[in-house]
């Protein structure tokens, strides 16, 4: 049974890596939360997001927007990097946000096939 | 598309968001005795005018400027006229919202309940400044959630933290399973 003492060592473990990481995160990764998001999936999106960057300690923050004005492309998940540049990825499922944490925040590989540019040419 | 009523109350709980709320309070009752399920929203967010008010289930109603329709409130209302239950709302502008929202427990369209831990870990990760009260009452218990109570507890670390969210995930999984437990 969990309980609030819980959260003190969870604060200890907080405090320690903010240390290590000294600031800043060098990612920002948003997810696309608006009607047209949640009822395309984007809630199991998002709790993969944040289990797996738990889990394996990536370096970014998750938060969240409204909508996007891509509905049809739903769920969104953008990445953006400290210098300001983002990829916007489309039609995400969870298996793909851990894909995209992988390559994209671990390795700094964006993986162009999930993108939005992708996903219109092919349409074109 | 809406598969569980945690996904109604969080397209809800978004308006709220919304509408730049501090405090966010729910209390969902969760009653065999009385064949109800009965969803309590209520914030202190703008509030909305009278006129906005009578038109608010509309989905061409909305108040955000992308677009010109909102689904939200539409398919709550939707829900609850389909499940044997109705759906209320007041609304006082610079004062706040309270919606309330019931639906018959054993109706066969009722949807199951759905991760309440998840709707709630999404709620505090969308913006780590408002505070939730959660409240899950059955006819027997009841489990009470308060961010509040978080924030004291972490002095400072941000409730935002992914391994904080997942844990308040399955805190309050847990302290649901429990107040339901002695129901059976």
């Amino acid at each position: 049974m969990k309980s609030l003492e819980d959260l003190k060592k969870m604060r200890e473990a907080a405090l320690k890596r903010v240390e290590m990481r000294e600031g800043e995160k060098d990612y920002r990764v948003v997810v696309g939360m608006a009607t047209c998001g949640i009822a395309a999936g984007a809630r199991p999106v998002l709790n993969r997001l944040v289990e797996e960057t738990a889990e394996k300690s990536y370096n970014c923050t998750i938060t969240q927007t409204g909508c996007i004005g891509m509905c049809v492309y739903e769920p969104i998940v953008e990445v953006y990097g400290k210098d300001g540049e983002h990829t916007t990825y489309v039609h995400v499922n969870p298996d793909k946000a851990a894909k995209i944490l992988e390559e994209h925040i671990g390795k700094g590989h964006i993986i162009e096939e999930f993108t939005v540019n992708a996903a219109q040419s092919k349409e074109a | 598309m809406m598969e569980d009523l945690a996904m109604h109350m969080l397209e809800i709980i978004m308006n709220s968001i919304g509408a730049d709320a501090r405090l966010i309070r729910i209390v969902i009752t969760d009653s065999i005795l009385r064949n109800l399920i009965l969803m309590e929203i209520e914030d202190d967010g703008r509030g909305m005018t009278p006129e906005f008010l009578a038109k608010v289930t509309d989905p061409f109603t909305t108040s955000r400027n992308t677009r010109s329709i909102g689904m939200g409130l539409a398919f709550m209302k939707g829900l609850t006229e389909t499940c044997g239950g109705s759906l209320h709302i007041d609304s006082t502008l610079g004062v706040g919202t309270k919606l309330t929202a019931s639906v018959q427990r054993d109706h066969i369209d009722t949807p199951p309940m759905g991760n309440i831990g998840a709707m709630m870990m999404q709620c505090i990760q969308s913006n780590e400044d408002i505070d939730y009260e959660l409240r899950y009452v059955t006819d027997v218990n009841e489990f009470l959630f308060r961010t509040a109570d978080i924030k004291e507890q972490l002095e400072g670390v941000s409730i935002c933290e992914p391994d904080i969210l997942l844990w308040i995930r399955s805190y309050i999984n847990e302290g649901i399973e429990q107040a339901k437990e002695e129901m059976r």
